[in-house]
């Protein structure tokens, strides 16, 4: 499998007057491609300064990272939808492609389609605030694919969303990335988010964040996030995960 | 629909329909009441005028034909230093959120110019502008533009995070997160300004035409205070009360027209 990004020994230092603290340090993974990672850690522990630095939106202090192709194009879903109100659906999902200045008949009507396909038809001229909360995650996950992202990282996407939404919003972001075989690089607080998602865990200590452990998922990938959740194997993986993250309290 | 959903209808509309009649009968009643004092001459009218004076008065006017060059000439100062105030403001503020160290440089100037009250100005403003229609303006343009850039600037630094760290992902540039992230996240707050500014423009045009000038609701209310012509105060006061009503209509009818969400 060809590594479609390679960190070696990322770090990074926020600097304040009152001095300096190391969010991230030493760490170091590679992602295949149309691998998922999920990347689960204490709240505050760094997790998302990872996914700033890999995006480009923050600067590193420290390590490498290698992609696997040139002029790769990185997809950032974050926490909360941030659709921008005064858009409709239409005009969000674009939005990037606009900013990239790559809006052009075709890639117009490859995000209709990508609309269509994920059932927001009928839905494609409303405005964000006449979706409910699962859809408005669809919308914003379609934005984030719309660029055709080599690599997708997701944020706590879900994290502002209840429960039982939540859980429909997994299964369908995972059926959508699963289709369109994307390289995922998921950051979550939820345990059993990341083990019913990602093919790999990665497992941070509290900050500044080291790996502490990786865990290769051994779940059938067919199955939905929801039905991974039933399986034995599922508990017992978030057992030892738990068990990770509870020491570092 | 629903017998009770109808019911609920009926009842909101007469309750809008009742406040609003009482609104328009709290006016009347107190024209009715100013008039019959008057009338019975139970207030002193060269003090306190009366409606119908005011309204000979206003008729007075007309046939002499400055009425609407008065009414004229302080809404021409108003729009014009409504339209600098805004501009002027907004670019200000655009160029504080561009550049950080511009806008702290500033900020403590700002605060000091706010506080100040304008007014104090106007005998330099006379000196070095001249007893003209430009010190009228460029008081009317002190008193909007500085609280214009406090608000809009305020409104540009307050948004959302996340909103421009999406815009960061997609690598956008300075210009489009201003164009399509700022500027959009702020109609509203643009809006409130512009609503503010109508009342700032027309309190800094009226301040200024005290002072000095020779024409406008300002110097029909000021001459009138010094001939002691209380009727011409009064008449300058109410059509000052009918063109700022007007103003801010306009603008509120703009708003309802471009403000589909939020």
């Amino acid at each position: 499998m060809k590594e479609l990004l390679k960190i070696n020994k990322l770090s990074k230092k926020y600097h304040t007057m009152k001095g300096e603290i190391e969010a991230v340090k030493d760490f170091s993974f590679a992602a295949g491609n149309s691998s998922f990672i999920a990347i689960v850690g204490p709240s505050g522990c760094g997790k998302s300064t990872i996914l700033s630095i890999l995006c480009g939106i923050e600067k590193k202090s420290g390590g490498k990272i290698y992609f696997g192709k040139k002029d790769i194009t990185i997809g950032y879903m974050l926490q909360n939808d941030t659709l921008l109100p005064w858009l409709s659906v239409l005009d969000n999902a674009l939005l990037g492609l606009k900013i990239q200045g790559n809006l052009t008949k075709e890639t117009k009507k490859r995000t209709i389609e990508l609309i269509k396909t994920y059932g927001l038809g009928d839905f494609i001229h409303c405005y964000p605030n006449e979706l409910s909360g699962g859809m408005r995650q669809r919308v914003a996950l379609i934005r984030t694919l719309a660029i055709d992202p080599d690599i997708l990282l997701l944020d706590e996407a879900f994290s502002s969303l209840d429960y039982q939404t939540r859980l429909e919003v997994s299964n369908d972001v995972y059926q959508i990335i699963k289709k369109e075989n994307k390289t995922t690089i998921m950051v979550t607080h939820d345990i059993g988010e990341a083990i019913s998602m990602a093919d790999t865990v990665i497992v941070l200590s509290k900050r500044p964040a080291q790996i502490k452990n990786v865990y290769n998922i051994e779940l059938n990938e067919d199955e939905l996030p929801s039905s991974k959740r039933t399986h034995k194997d599922f508990n017992r993986y978030y057992k030892m995960i738990w068990e990770d993250l509870d020491i570092n309290v | 629909m629903s017998e009770e959903h109808k019911l609920y209808i009926k009842k909101v509309k007469r309750k809008k329909r009742s406040i609003l009649i009482t609104q328009i009968s709290i006016l009347f009643l107190f024209i009715i009441l100013w008039e019959l004092a008057s009338h019975f001459k139970l207030i002193n009218t060269f003090l306190t005028s009366s409606p119908s004076l005011v309204i000979k008065n206003i008729i007075f006017l007309y046939n002499d034909g400055t009425l609407f060059n008065h009414i004229f000439i302080t809404t021409y100062e108003t729009i014009i230093s409504f339209f600098l105030g805004t501009l002027i403001g907004l670019l200000i503020a655009s160029i504080m959120w561009w550049n950080d160290f511009i806008a702290k440089v500033i900020n403590p100037y700002l605060t000091v110019l706010n506080s100040l009250p304008k007014v104090a100005l106007g005998p330099i403003l006379i000196i070095w502008a001249g007893a003209n229609m430009n010190s009228i303006i460029i008081m009317a343009l002190l008193i909007s533009v500085i609280i214009t850039i406090i608000n809009a600037y305020h409104g540009f630094s307050s948004v959302d995070e996340n909103r421009i760290k999406l815009f960061k992902s997609f690598k956008a540039t300075k210009w489009q997160i201003f164009t399509h992230l700022i500027i959009p996240s702020n109609i509203n707050t643009i809006f409130n300004i512009l609503k503010i500014n109508v009342s700032m423009s027309l309190i800094g045009v009226i301040m200024g035409e005290l002072l000095v000038s020779k024409e406008g609701l300002g110097y029909l209310i000021m001459y009138g205070s010094q001939v002691f012509n209380l009727n011409l105060v009064m008449t300058g006061i109410i059509l000052l009360c009918l063109l700022s009503i007007i103003i801010y209509y306009i603008i509120v009818r703009i708003e309802k027209k471009f403000i589909k969400f939020f």
